[in-house]
């Protein structure tokens, strides 16, 4: 019944949801999904790139994200308008360069839909690799910088004044997302990555009260949407990537619900 | 005795400029175990600014600034926690530094606050809140504790205790405080020295030599050099050189 693609996707799937869970904690918690979503945006140049120069295309798209975190750094210095308006004109511009450079690319054949929306039923033992290998690297980082970071994102000033370099911190988060981003645009999509870092995060928002827990919940959270889209995306034949974020969707209603009990009984 | 104290901070001629704007220039002065350095001044004066550059925030200043301990705890002037990030009272207590179970509680209950050990910081009213910042403060046992308005919206009693407890603190783990504070009364009653900022140093020494400067009669006014009379109890007895006491 299962077949063997089915299990890379359910497996592929899986590793994506461990490492956005917590990371997209971290984004809500920072204030990032803007930028999460201008970073995505971004991996289509990064593909097209990829194609053009012949580069692994994870490498090319981390590559590029990087680039535009950089350049969003210049900017802030150049200009005083605000950071929506930078990112915005970041990610639809990279969007845009990308597409016109496809269009140069005529003897390449390029699914131009699976990048957008991700193929998760396409997995391969490399990208299942890659997801899984990146991914437990990410998460040893996560796990090592947790305090300084989370301290960073309370407060920079404090956590500067108490010996925890916040700039260090704040770097390499940025390169963690620009990393995500890279070892799951194949599966999720472009469009729909940012949804898979942060619809998980915010239901857990809605049903914790420590970050730990949050963390977790964001986790299972992940996964539950995961394994649900897949399984209805194999029932009534819908694309994978748009099931699983519908999934999310659904669960994050479901805990507005349980919220609005919780705060209830309280009352 | 005077000399064997630890310099733990000292801060020469420094200044920062924002947008070509000079927030505050031209600032000296050394906190050393056990001392109270006070900063006082109108709004605007660059008293926070002064510790921001104390502790290394500012990426571009002039001036130099020589930390001599990296056992630092922070009180910043204003702190605000985002709804989307659940942290209770417990887990702020840890966030530069690993504490026991014992250690927070004591923390906590100096402070006046363990009953809100397992509370969201964001249902806390400003003057708890408060309490919980000093008590994550003081909790890593710092050598260096600078306070930028520590009890903004504590209730007048809570006030003076925490002065006290701020006192005792500077004079039992014998680290040094460098404290922002509105209030002349307790700036002028517990404190070792007093600088009066506005941009720049306008006058600086012990509160005794601060109140009777003229630029300090000038920017807080003639009632607020009277301050001092209030604390300054008639002595019954004199000191001979030898250290005896003479009973009048």
């Amino acid at each position: 019944m299962l077949d063997d693609f089915f299990i890379r996707a359910l497996l592929a799937g899986i590793g994506i949801a461990l490492i956005t869970g917590p990371i997209g904690c971290f984004v809500i918690w920072r204030r990032l999904s803007f930028f999460a979503g201008t970073l995505a945006h971004s991996a289509l140049l990064g593909v097209t790139m990829a194609l053009v120069f012949e580069l692994n295309i994870a490498l090319s798209v981390f590559l590029i994200s990087a680039v535009i975190a950089i350049f969003l750094l210049q900017l802030q210095t150049k200009t005083n308008l605000p950071n929506d308006a930078l990112l915005g004109l970041l990610a639809h511009s990279s969007l845009a360069i990308g597409l016109v450079i496809i269009g140069f690319l005529t003897t390449i054949r390029f699914d131009v839909m699976g990048l957008l929306f991700g193929d998760i039923l396409a997995v391969s033992q490399n990208d299942l690799l890659l997801i899984w290998g990146g991914g437990l690297f990410i998460l040893i980082i996560l796990k090592i910088i947790w305090k300084p970071l989370f301290a960073s994102t309370i407060n920079y000033d404090l956590a500067k004044a108490e010996g925890m370099n916040p700039d260090r911190y704040n770097a390499i988060f940025t390169i963690l997302m620009a990393a995500i981003i890279a070892i799951s645009i194949k599966i999720v999509g472009l469009l729909l990555i940012t949804g898979m870092l942060i619809i998980p995060a915010a239901l857990a928002r809605n049903i914790s009260n420590n970050p730990i827990q949050m963390a977790l919940l964001s986790t299972i959270g992940g996964l539950l949407s995961i394994l649900i889209g897949l399984f209805s995306s194999l029932e009534f034949n819908t694309a994978s990537g748009p099931s699983i974020i519908t999934a999310a969707l659904l669960l994050f209603l479901i805990s507005l619900i349980k919220t609005k009990k919780f705060s209830e009984l309280k009352k | 005795m005077e000399n064997k104290k630890k310099v733990l901070l000292k801060v020469e001629n420094v200044g920062v400029s924002m947008n070509d704007k000079s927030l505050v220039k031209g600032v000296s002065f050394e906190v050393k175990q056990g001392e109270i350095v006070t900063l006082i001044g109108p709004n605007g004066s660059g008293k926070s600014t002064t510790a921001k550059i104390a502790l290394g925030i500012y990426k571009k200043i002039d001036g130099k600034v020589k930390t001599y301990t990296n056992k630092i705890g922070y009180v910043p002037q204003k702190i605000s926690i985002d709804w989307t990030l659940p942290i209770r009272v417990s887990d702020f207590m840890t966030l530069t530094e690993e504490l026991t179970q014992d250690q927070i509680n004591i923390a906590l209950n100096l402070t006046g606050v363990e009953h809100l050990k397992n509370k969201s910081l964001s249902n806390l009213s400003g003057g708890e809140f408060q309490r919980v910042l000093i008590a994550r403060a003081i909790s890593k046992q710092p050598e260096l504790l600078v306070l930028d308005e520590p009890v903004q919206g504590v209730d007048f009693k809570g006030e003076i205790a925490l002065y006290e407890l701020i006192k005792k603190i500077s004079d039992k783990m014998k680290c040094g405080i460098l404290l922002i504070s509105h209030d002349l009364h307790v700036v002028m009653s517990a404190t070792d020295y007093v600088l009066c900022l506005n941009g720049h140093v306008c006058c600086s020494g012990t509160p005794h030599h601060v109140v009777q400067d003229s630029k300090y009669k000038e920017l807080f006014g003639d009632r607020a050099s009277n301050i001092l009379s209030l604390y300054e109890h008639k002595h019954d007895h004199t000191h001979s050189p030898d250290g005896t006491i003479d009973q009048k």
